[in-house]
């Protein structure tokens, strides 16, 4: 498949860089140790990439605005006040009222906990499927590598958006089936990374080691060969959040994802999306609360991929 | 060559059955009679009884699965129940808009793209580099529908420069097809620029920088062929996914193309319509992948030797 | 000595990292007689590979040409504008590096790489271009030319990628080639014929070169004179001759030592004690003090001069301060 030729490509690329001229490298990388920790490499993150540290506090921010929402949100983001529909953005409503006189800026912070919600759990558990499967087809190889592979080639074939759209036609609306769509939908690609690196982390000597004295397969898959794989999952996992988060907004913008009255943001945005010409901040302000959570991941996930895992650039 | 080629296209194949099996799976996998499903519970017993047999919905779902594939193989991809017309004409009608926005989306956003790319790995650090990168991760965190709604917003409704909405004209493209090729852009941006950065640490671009090449020329002559090899291979792909993830955009401009064709047949729970859609663009996919494996195989000289 | 093709006057190369300013290249003085080989020697990161990019202007950031000149010809090259400095790059002094397996483009064939060289300095029409590629290839001993000149980088072997390098830095008939461990990454029957090729061309072409080494034994089959360098310094320079039958400086000798010989059959190799010191901590005294057998208190407080010991052989040890023997 496609991979293939990938795969060819970054050998060469690894091969390339393991050709660096020893004499002159030596020069300056007698100066960078190379067992760093996990937590030094958190440490340069933090330090180089002020952009990625200043993301993960943003996160962190709004994870405590989502816990803490009934604390701050100023008023219940589902009573509704007629008389105050469609309202500008004042002192008493800052982002406005949207067409049933909700409080924007109340539903924008219950929309939080929507988006945080999806873009978590799905894609931990769509990983964790991923992980799973990508750690018995790369070191079992073989039937086993052969049919997970094949299924994985076969849900990467799909839209992942139509994939969801599918799904959702066939379970009905809803968060907790949207839940169900993602996870079903995105574990594919973390198979293929897990699977590569299992593939080059079963020729490692020390995983030689633990064959040739008998250790069981299990133990070397979860006690050997994961724990090698975490810094990439990581990486993973930070960078799909954000296409979680899209994607469930954009099943909610098409009306087939979360349902009034859910404060999701996708579904904001399509609800006041005939307001744009009128009253433009009822579908932009929760467009904006998607594209900078969207961002804050994006960049630690930049960030992270920098200092974790370098290899993982090129998929 | 050729014989790898053909090898490729073989490959395809089971996937391709593969594709048309889950969505034949997932879409009966609907709780409930998939009649009442889609006509909704005040249908009597006498037309859902007519539907089954007229539908196939009484054989085994083997024979229902073969049928459909022996169909679509001629074309036939049944027929839409709500609005009662072939699946594959509905498809045929609005393939050309989809085309048309798609295509010019790429347009725009490989010439963006690409040379935003270009830029930020020369300048490497520099101002411009930290300015269209930020930029292209606006592009890749932005919501697509949030791109067509503010491009409407300030382009149509403001500046009055484009029509809000309509597929006729070409102004009317404009927008939609900055706001589908927005994402790409980012993202061919982010992948030429990481690709060009790398490129130029390897050893034959100090060796054009020995023999005299300056600096400009090594770029151009040197670093550019091998860094946007994979770019070209993640441009197929994006086309093909454009053809099929168009879906927002068009939704946003009332483009009557696929993707709106999908959300409809959603909203009016029209199985064989949904079916065709996504079977389509998947195939639509598949190609494009395929098309971007073997154009990698052609233009990358390693490649193309191993047999 | 008849002129010097290069001469590197107290050249000072630096990097400026966030750790601190590496002195890759400190105070280094060479020079390259006309139709000559020579030789600089040295472990990995002692600065041989440096001087050799600051001479070529392809040092890359954060490193700098602090101080020193740099005359090719008589003429200064130290601070040429980089369009300038490309201009006289492959046509009157060239560069070969040591990874024949990475150093051409792998997406273009060989012939048009060579090619490239040419049309970039000279004006000649392609055929003709074409043509003196196709002569080169035979000069350095390319069989089938004609074939090769189409043959794409890995449908070659080693040695034969290295010949293409050669000839790609030889087709402008530089006054001057650089030879940065050209065969390191080789077999050692592939790596005698380069050598012999090297010699070829200094007598038929009259191109000095400079070869860049770790090993002595390439040193004396092929060199005409010796710089051996420890830590961004030359610590010793001679004629190959003398240097093998006079070796003065304690690195030296370490470095001879530490070739095995066929004579005697000692239990272990010998090998300098201790690593190349941090070039970001460097002793206060002379660079070598930390591993030197004959260390004194003197030698870890002051930092050594070169010391004429004769004509053109120079050293940088306290142990030579008044000249001659020890």
């Amino acid at each position: 498949m496609k991979k293939d030729t990938f795969d060819q490509a970054a050998e060469q690329n690894k091969a390339a860089a393991f050709h660096v001229d020893p004499t002159e490298q030596a020069d300056h990388s007698a100066e960078i140790g190379e067992n760093e920790t996990f937590m030094d490499k958190l440490r340069q993150l933090i330090r180089q990439n002020k952009l990625a540290a200043f993301s993960a506090v943003l996160i962190i921010l709004i994870i405590l605005i989502a816990v803490a929402a009934p604390l701050l949100a100023p008023y219940d983001p589902a009573a509704q006040s007629l008389r105050d529909r469609l309202s500008a953005p004042s002192l008493a409503h800052p982002m406005g009222t949207d067409k049933l006189g909700r409080d924007i800026l109340s539903r924008v912070i219950y929309g939080a906990r929507v988006s945080l919600v999806i873009g978590l759990v799905p894609t931990f558990i769509s990983m964790f499927i991923g992980t799973i499967l990508g750690l018995f087809a790369g070191y079992y190889g073989g039937k086993t590598d052969f049919i997970i592979m094949r299924l994985a080639d076969i849900m990467l074939a799909f839209p992942s958006l139509l994939l969801a759209m599918v799904v959702m036609y066939t379970l009905g609306g809803g968060i907790i089936n949207i839940f169900v769509a993602l996870s079903l939908v995105n574990w594919a690609s973390t198979a293929r990374v897990v699977r590569a690196q299992t593939l080059s982390l079963k020729e490692a000597e020390y995983v030689e080691a633990a064959r040739s004295i008998g250790v069981k397969k299990t133990t070397i898959i979860f006690r050997h060969i994961l724990p090698n794989c975490l810094p990439s999952l990581i990486v993973l996992f930070t960078l799909n959040i954000p296409s979680a988060i899209l994607s469930e907004s954009s099943l909610s913008f098409l009306g087939i994802g979360a349902q009034p009255p859910s404060a999701s943001w996708g579904l904001a945005v399509t609800e006041g999306k005939k307001y744009l010409f009128s009253e433009p901040w009822i579908p932009l302000a929760p467009s904006f609360a998607i594209m900078i959570l969207v961002m804050a991941f994006n960049f630690l996930g930049d960030g992270l991929r920098d200092v974790l895992d370098p290899y993982l650039k090129e998929q | 060559m050729l014989k790898k080629i053909l090898k490729r296209i073989l490959i395809s194949i089971p996937v391709l059955i593969g594709v048309v099996l889950v969505i034949f799976i997932m879409l009966r996998i609907v709780p409930g009679n998939p009649i009442v499903t889609m006509l909704g519970e005040h249908v009597n017993q006498k037309t859902i009884d007519k539907l089954t047999v007229e539908m196939g919905l009484d054989q085994p779902a083997y024979v229902q699965f073969f049928k459909y594939i022996w169909n679509a193989l001629h074309g036939d991809f049944g027929t839409s129940y709500r609005m009662n017309r072939s699946v594959t004409q509905m498809i045929m009608e609005a393939f050309p808009y989809t085309v048309k926005l798609s295509v010019f989306a790429a347009l725009i956003s490989w010439t963006i793209g690409v040379v935003a790319g270009i830029i930020a790995a020369v300048r490497q650090n520099r101002l411009l580099d930290r300015l269209f990168m930020g930029g292209a991760l606006l592009g890749v965190s932005m919501p697509i529908f949030m791109a067509a709604l503010l491009l409407q917003y300030i382009f149509a409704y403001k500046l009055q420069w484009f029509p809000i909405s309509g597929y006729d004209s070409f102004s009317a493209l404009v927008l939609p097809s900055i706001a589908l090729g927005w994402n790409s852009a980012g993202s061919i941006a982010r992948m030429t620029r990481s690709n060009l950065v790398e490129v130029m640490q390897d050893d034959y671009i100090r060796t054009a920088r020995a023999k005299g090449r300056t600096e400009f020329g090594v770029v151009v002559f040197h670093a550019l062929k091998n860094a946007l090899l994979p770019v070209v291979t993640m441009m197929a792909i994006q086309l093909s996914s454009m053809l099929s993830g168009a879906v927002l955009t068009e939704s946003v401009f009332g483009i009557p193309g696929i993707g709106r064709l999908a959300v409809n047949a959603i909203e009016n729970r029209d199985m064989p319509l949904l079916q065709g859609t996504v079977l389509f663009t998947t195939i639509l996919i598949i190609i494009g992948n395929l098309v971007a494996d073997i154009l990698y195989s052609v233009l990358d000289p390693r490649i193309r030797e191993v047999k | 000595m008849s002129e010097y093709v290069l001469e590197i006057k107290n050249l000072k190369t630096q990097f400026f990292t966030q750790k601190g300013v590496i002195p890759a290249v400190d105070d280094v003085s060479i020079g390259i007689p006309e139709r000559s080989i020579v030789g600089i020697v040295g472990e990995s990161g002692c600065g041989k590979s440096m001087t050799a990019m600051s001479v070529m202007g392809l040092l890359r950031k954060p490193g700098k040409v602090v101080s020193g000149e740099i005359l090719l010809c008589g003429r200064d090259i130290t601070h040429l504008s980089p369009r300038e400095h490309a201009k006289v790059r492959g046509n009157e002094m060239s560069m070969i590096f040591q990874e024949p397996m990475t150093s051409l483009n792998p997406v273009t064939i060989v012939g048009k790489q060579v090619e490239e060289t040419l049309l970039l300095h000279q004006k000649i029409s392609r055929a003709e271009a074409k043509q003196r590629v196709i002569d080169i290839f035979r000069e350095v001993g390319i069989p089938e030319a004609e074939k090769r000149y189409y043959a794409y980088p890995h449908q070659l072997s080693g040695g034969l990628r290295q010949r293409v390098m050669i000839a790609m830095a030889m087709i402008c008939r530089p006054k001057l080639m650089i030879a940065d461990e050209p065969t390191t990454a080789l077999d050692v029957t592939i790596e005698a014929q380069i050598l012999e090729l090297f010699k070829k061309l200094r007598d038929e072409t009259g191109t000095s070169i400079i070869l860049i080494t770790h090993n002595m034994g390439v040193v004396a089959e092929v060199c005409d004179y010796v710089y051996v360098m420890y830590a961004g310094q030359v610590m010793e320079q001679a004629e190959t001759f003398e240097l093998f039958r006079n070796t003065a400086h304690p690195y030296t000798q370490g470095l001879l030592r530490s070739i095995p010989s066929l004579d005697e059959k000692p239990d272990r190799l010998y090998t300098i004690k201790g690593v190349v010191p941090n070039l970001l901590h460097l002793p206060a005294g002379c660079n070598f003090s930390t591993r030197c057998s004959q260390c004194t208190a003197r030698c870890r407080e002051e930092k050594p001069q070169m010391y004429e010991l004769s004509d053109g052989h120079k050293v940088r040890c306290f142990l030579y301060e008044k000249g001659g023997t020890q």
